[in-house]
Parts: C-alpha cells; sequence; structure tokens
C-alpha cells in the first residue's frame, strides 16, 4: 500500500496540476453568474480611449504621411504641434525631421494619452562635386541605406527606389568600392539572423550589379543582430535596424 | 484502495471536469526522454573526516556537497533529504548499519557513504556505494581516489564518484558530472568562448581574439573548438585546439561569404556548417581536416545550425527559411529525403539528441509581429513528430544543446536584454540558472 502510494501520489497530483490549470483558464473566459444577475446601478463616466497611426511610419523628407486617430467618450482631443483637432480624423503632413505625434483625448471618465513615431531619412543630397568634400562625405550624401520588412529579405518599393539612385551614383563614381552590411532587428535567434542579414545584403548587391555596377566593386557581411543602430524595443527602431547599410571599403 | 480513492476523489473530479471540456493546446504531452517513471530512492551521507589536517574540513564539505547536488541533479534518483536523513557519518563498510538507511523516515534502497582525509597535501577519498536491502553481501561500488589537496580536485573527485554510481544504477548510461559545457561570453568586453564544468563552477576563457566569436562546438573527443568568428573580411568557421591552447587551420571555413554554425559529426570525422560562398546561405559539409568539401543542401533563403544525428552520423537537422519564417527539417547526409518537422511559427537552433530519438529545439509557435515573447524550449519525438513543451512562460530560451546522458539540456534564456545559460531535465523540470555574470548566451554540452 505504501509503495502504491509513492507511485501514485506523484503521478495524480502531476495530472491534476495540469487538470486545474487547463481548468483554470477555461473558467477565466466563463462571466461569472454573480456579475450577470447584478442590478444595474448608475454607471460613472467611462474613461475615454484614443488610438493613433500614421502612415507610413518610414519617409525620405519632403515626402507625406497620413495620420489617422480615433477616440471614443472624448470632449477635447489635441495633438502637440498640430492643436485641437475633431474626435476622430485623418490629417496629412509633411515632417521634415523625425517627429513624434502626441494625442491627448479628454472626457469626463479622463484623460488618455497616444502616441505614434515617424522616421524621417534625409533625402538623397544633390551630388555637387566639390572639392572640399572627401569621397567618404560624397557617399555618405550619395549612397543611402535600403530597409527591409520583418524577416524577408526582398526589396520592397522604397528599396528598389533607394538601390537604383544607390547604382547610378556608384556608376558615376567607378573609383568606388563599397561594403553591404546585412543587419537584423533584435528579435528571433542570433544564428538565424546573421544568414537572414547575408540574405539581405546580398539582395542588395544583386539589385546594384542588376543595375550596372561592377560585381567587384561590392563585397557583403553580415552583422545580423550583432550590431544594431538603434537599441530599443520599438517597431520605429526595429525598422531601422532592418537594413542593407553601405561603408566605403578601403 | 478505497483509501487512496478517498485521497484522489477531489483530483479525479477535477480530471473527470476537465476531461468534458475540449483539449488545449497539446503542451504537456510527455514524449519520454529516458528519464525512468520509478526511480531509485538513494541517500548520500556526509562523509566521514578521516584526519586533522586544518584543510581537511573545507574540502570535506565541497566533496559533500558536489557528490550530493550531482546525485540529486541526475535525474534518476529519488534524493533523501538531509533532514531524513541519519546523522551517523559512516567512515567505512564496517562502520554503517544498513538498517539505519533503509528505514523511515530515510527509506533508502541504496546508500553513498565513506571517508576523506587531507595528508601532506593530498586529499584521500574514500568512496562506498551499499544495497541497504542486500544485508548479505551490500556492496555495489568501492573507489578510493588520491588527488592534490585543492577545491577544484576536492569537486572534481565528487564529479568522478558520482558518474560511477549514475553508470552503476542508471542502465549503463555514463553520468554527466565530468562534462563541461562551453559558451559565449561578453564579460571580457567583446563575445568569446568560454568553458565552465557542468554544474556551472570554473568558468574560465578560452578564446582571446577581441572580436566576435559566437557558435562553440566541441569536437567528441574534447580536443578541438569550432565556432564562428567575424572580422574585417566576414565570418569564418574557426578551429582552436584545446591541446594546443592557440588556433589551428581550418581552410574549408573561410572561402567567402558568411560562414557559420558548425557541427560535428558524432564520430568527430565531419563538420557542418552554413555558408553562403555560392551566393545562397546553405548548409555544406567538409571533412574535420577541411578538405571533401560540398554543398548539400539548395533552397532559396537562409539555412543554418545544423545538427548531425549522433547515433548514426547518416543524417542532419537544421533551420531553413525558404517558406519565410523558419523551420525545423531533416535529410540525409547527401542532401536526399528532406522531412519538415514543424508545422509553423518560428523554429531554430536543433540539437539531436545522443539516443537518436529526439531534436530538440527552440521554438516559438505564434511567432509575428507585435507578438510578446514565447519563444520556448521544445523535445521532439522525430518519428513520430509528438512534442513536448519544456520551458513555459520565463523569457525567450535559444540554443538547446542535449548533455551525452540524453536526459539533460542546457539553453539560453533571455529575460529583460539580459542572457544567462540554464540547464534542466529533459522533462523540463530542474532548472537551474549556471551564469550570473554578462551576458552568457549559446550553451554547447561537450560529448563526454
Amino acid at each position: 500500500m505504501n509503495r502504491i502510494n509513492r507511485i501514485v501520489t506523484p503521478v495524480v497530483l502531476f495530472v491534476a496540476l495540469i487538470a486545474l490549470a487547463g481548468c483554470g483558464n477555461n473558467n477565466k473566459n466563463r462571466p461569472l453568474p454573480l456579475e450577470e444577475s447584478a442590478p444595474a446601478v448608475t454607471a460613472p463616466a467611462a474613461a475615454p480611449t484614443a488610438q493613433i497611426t500614421a502612415t507610413p511610419t518610414l519617409v525620405m523628407k519632403g515626402d507625406q504621411v497620413q495620420l489617422n486617430w480615433r477616440t471614443t467618450d472624448a470632449n477635447t482631443v489635441s495633438i502637440d504641434g498640430i492643436g485641437e483637432v475633431p474626435t476622430t480624423g485623418v490629417k496629412t503632413v509633411t515632417p521634415t525631421e523625425s517627429t513624434s505625434y502626441h494625442l491627448v483625448a479628454k472626457g469626463d471618465g479622463g484623460t488618455v494619452e497616444a502616441s505614434t513615431r515617424v522616421t524621417v531619412n534625409l533625402p538623397p543630397a544633390v551630388v555637387v562635386p566639390t572639392t572640399t568634400m572627401s569621397a567618404e562625405q560624397e557617399a555618405k550624401a550619395g549612397i543611402q541605406d535600403a530597409f527591409f520588412d520583418y524577416d524577408t529579405y526582398d526589396i520592397r518599393g522604397d528599396a528598389q527606389a533607394i538601390l537604383s539612385r544607390d547604382a547610378s551614383f556608384l556608376v558615376s563614381h567607378p573609383e568606388l568600392k563599397v561594403v553591404i552590411g546585412g543587419y537584423c532587428d533584435e528579435r528571433g535567434s542570433s544564428e538565424y539572423n546573421l544568414a537572414l542579414g547575408q540574405s539581405r545584403a546580398d539582395a542588395a548587391k544583386a539589385a546594384l550589379v542588376t543595375a550596372g555596377v561592377a560585381a567587384n566593386r561590392i563585397r557583403v557581411i553580415s552583422y545580423g543582430k550583432e550590431k544594431p543602430f538603434c537599441a530599443e524595443s520599438t517597431e520605429e527602431c526595429w525598422q531601422l535596424n532592418r537594413r542593407a547599410g553601405f561603408t566605403l571599403d578601403r | 484502495m478505497k483509501a487512496l480513492l478517498r485521497r484522489y476523489f477531489f483530483v479525479l473530479t477535477a480530471l473527470a471536469i476537465c476531461a468534458a471540456v475540449p483539449a488545449a493546446a497539446q503542451d504537456w504531452i510527455h514524449t519520454g526522454s529516458n528519464l525512468g517513471s520509478e526511480r531509485i530512492r538513494i541517500a548520500a551521507a556526509d562523509f566521514k573526516l578521516a584526519s586533522n589536517d586544518p584543510q581537511a574540513p573545507a574540502l570535506k564539505a565541497a566533496f559533500d556537497a558536489t557528490l550530493y547536488s550531482d546525485l540529486a541533479y541526475a535525474g534518476i534518483f529519488d534524493l533523501v533529504s538531509k533532514s531524513l536523513a541519519p546523522q551517523a557519518t559512516p567512515g567505512s563498510p564496517q562502520e554503517i548499519n544498513l538498517a539505519q538507511w533503509s528505514d523511515a523516515p530515510s527509506g533508502a534502497a541504496m546508500v553513498a557513504f565513506g571517508a576523506v582525509s587531507v595528508n601532506k597535501g593530498r586529499l584521500a577519498v574514500q568512496g562506498w556505494l551499499d544495497d541497504t536491502r542486500n544485508t548479505a553481501n551490500p556492496q555495489v561500488l568501492g573507489k578510493v581516489y588520491n588527488e592534490e589537496a585543492t577545491q577544484d580536485a576536492a569537486r572534481m573527485i565528487a564529479h568522478r564518484f558520482a558518474d560511477e554510481i549514475v553508470l552503476r544504477l542508471g542502465g549503463g548510461i555514463n553520468g554527466i558530472a565530468e562534462t563541461k559545457i562551453y559558451f559565449v561570453s561578453s564579460r571580457s568586453g567583446s563575445k568569446e568562448i568560454w568553458a565552465m564544468d557542468y554544474d556551472g563552477q570554473n568558468q574560465h576563457q578560452v578564446t582571446h581574439l577581441g572580436q566576435i566569436a559566437i557558435s562553440p562546438r566541441i569536437s567528441p573527443d574534447n580536443s578541438r573548438l569550432a565556432f564562428a568568428a567575424l572580422d574585417d573580411r566576414g565570418w569564418s568557421i574557426r578551429m582552436f585546439s584545446l591541446d594546443l591552447n592557440r588556433l589551428v587551420s581550418f581552410p574549408a571555413g573561410t572561402a567567402g561569404g558568411s560562414n557559420l554554425s558548425p557541427a560535428w559529426s558524432g564520430d568527430g570525422a565531419k563538420l557542418a556548417f552554413s555558408s553562403s560562398r555560392s551566393g545562397d546561405s546553405a548548409i555544406w559539409v567538409a571533412d574535420a581536416s577541411g578538405s571533401n568539401l560540398h554543398r548539400v543542401t539548395n533552397f532559396a533563403g537562409p539555412d543554418v545550425a545544423p545538427t548531425w544525428n549522433p547515433k548514426t552520423n547518416l543524417q542532419i537537422a537544421w533551420a531553413g527559411g525558404r517558406t519565410g519564417e523558419p523551420q525545423i527539417y531533416t535529410m540525409d547526409q547527401d542532401g536526399a529525403n528532406v522531412q519538415r518537422l514543424t508545422d509553423s511559427g518560428y523554429a531554430v537552433s536543433p540539437s539531436w539528441s545522443p539516443s537518436g530519438q529526439f531534436l530538440t529545439f527552440s521554438w516559438n509557435r505564434k511567432y509575428g509581429p507585435g507578438a510578446p515573447g514565447g519563444q520556448d524550449i521544445y523535445v521532439m519525438d522525430i518519428a513520430s513528430k509528438r512534442w513536448l513543451q519544456l520551458t513555459h512562460d520565463a523569457g525567450s530560451n535559444d540554443y538547446p544543446s542535449w548533455a551525452p546522458d540524453s536526459r539533460h539540456i542546457v539553453f539560453q534564456r533571455e529575460i529583460g536584454k539580459h542572457i544567462e545559460i540554464w540547464s534542466m531535465l529533459a522533462d523540463g523540470t530542474e532548472q537551474h540558472q549556471l551564469t550570473q555574470t554578462g551576458n552568457n548566451s549559446m550553451p554547447n554540452w561537450s560529448w563526454q
């Protein structure tokens, strides 16, 4: 008997633990009967809710961005830098630098805030060959980094446009050699991200070669998530880290 | 039996209620992991102090603590807790009263005991293992050790004695108390390869490259360490000789593109690794000397983290991204017979069990932009594709690596951008944090 107890006790307790855990989860979704039958009392004013989004969140300087916001139970709504706005609306803005759009909604039930951030990249500088510009400064001004979507190495539309401009710059500066670094955001496994970063840098190289840049002028190194540009755990920061980044090769 | 039923009435009722609702995710299915369901009840007596040397008490304490934790963590014993064990410290078979150990509350079927002495700078340990129910001929094991009198030696002797006990009582599988774990640490300022004992003791730096060194993989004979390192030309597979204490040549690992995630075959004859030298990331295989290099996979997208079936050395599992997020695949070593093992999510970092039966890997089953956490360690039975989730709701977990006994797994756990190394039994129990200082990642358990 003692022996049976010794074996059965842990087994049954273990199974029961799982069973109870499972049950707990299920019960969570069921409303308590008490609440259903509770008599209605005068409800306090509902707390306002607010949401704001920007599309796209990554633009070149001079590009337009559409802000979308929606609130409930709010009397006055304002956005920093814009002023008072309708409780729900759409507005097109042209940020000149990276900007956080911060929305405050006030209602009888309190105040709530929401914000979204738009990252603005500098436009490609008009390339004016001057004697004062070093090759490095010139390349920095003339070659833009290309950005990628989550867990992919496909060249998306904005990156294709950037890489076309990069290719024409390189074609007109045949003395320059470049290294393309492949970078990833912090999510996922570092070994896999090194392979993914390699695929991103290889894809950027292929786009340049297709556009007429000699393959032997381009080296590729993957940095995965080993050398991030931005350390925060935000969608904006992740986007900045998913890139093919250029440096001059010496 | 009636009493039993009464005792478990509550839990049986709970089970019945739960059975009535649809089963949730199959998170807790047990695939088995060499961990017997019936564990041997064993007691570890404090050893007898058999000399007056002033060093002896500290060394005896280190020995007792190490032997106790080795047996507790072996995964096959029900160790009698110190509070239930008799106070006696029998120093020899003549001094032990077996009934004292086999009776309640100790109830031990086996008891380990012996004596520790220090004499002229030498540490001597005599250890025995007795079967308490075989009073006529109780001795299962008797060992004598003699080493320099240091803390390291006291721990090492305890590890050896523990491994002897595990070998005798654990179905002929060697214990792991003498094994090492290799890992990446940034505590010197750059990512270098480090090593430690299996229990986290004796942590020391192996490489001093001042670059980024990752993905350490120790050779099956403990002589060489393969890893990936970044220099200004990119990633290459490097080889460090532990015998010579310096880098040695591995020419196959350096020819352009990213060369990542090396993996030894179980016989030490071959290395598989990821290389993009042909323009797309793929799995390549070379002899350990670096010759006979050839490409094995041919799929678009990243292919990394190969691991050999160490039982047959004929198959390789790896993480491939040809359908988008990475999944775990297996194939024959020539690239034929590709099988996909994971159905969805983000699955990486496979490690093949020494028994050949299981893969452990890191899997985020709900991975996607904005999804919270959820990267956990799983074990999958390869033949049936049934799996068991080992970690739950504790950080982001990656790089599981099997111990040679197929009973233990070491892995990294990241909580709030802080990464440390943990080990556990292969059913997810007994999780122990092994590193505390700096960021430590990518552990690799030695083969012996």
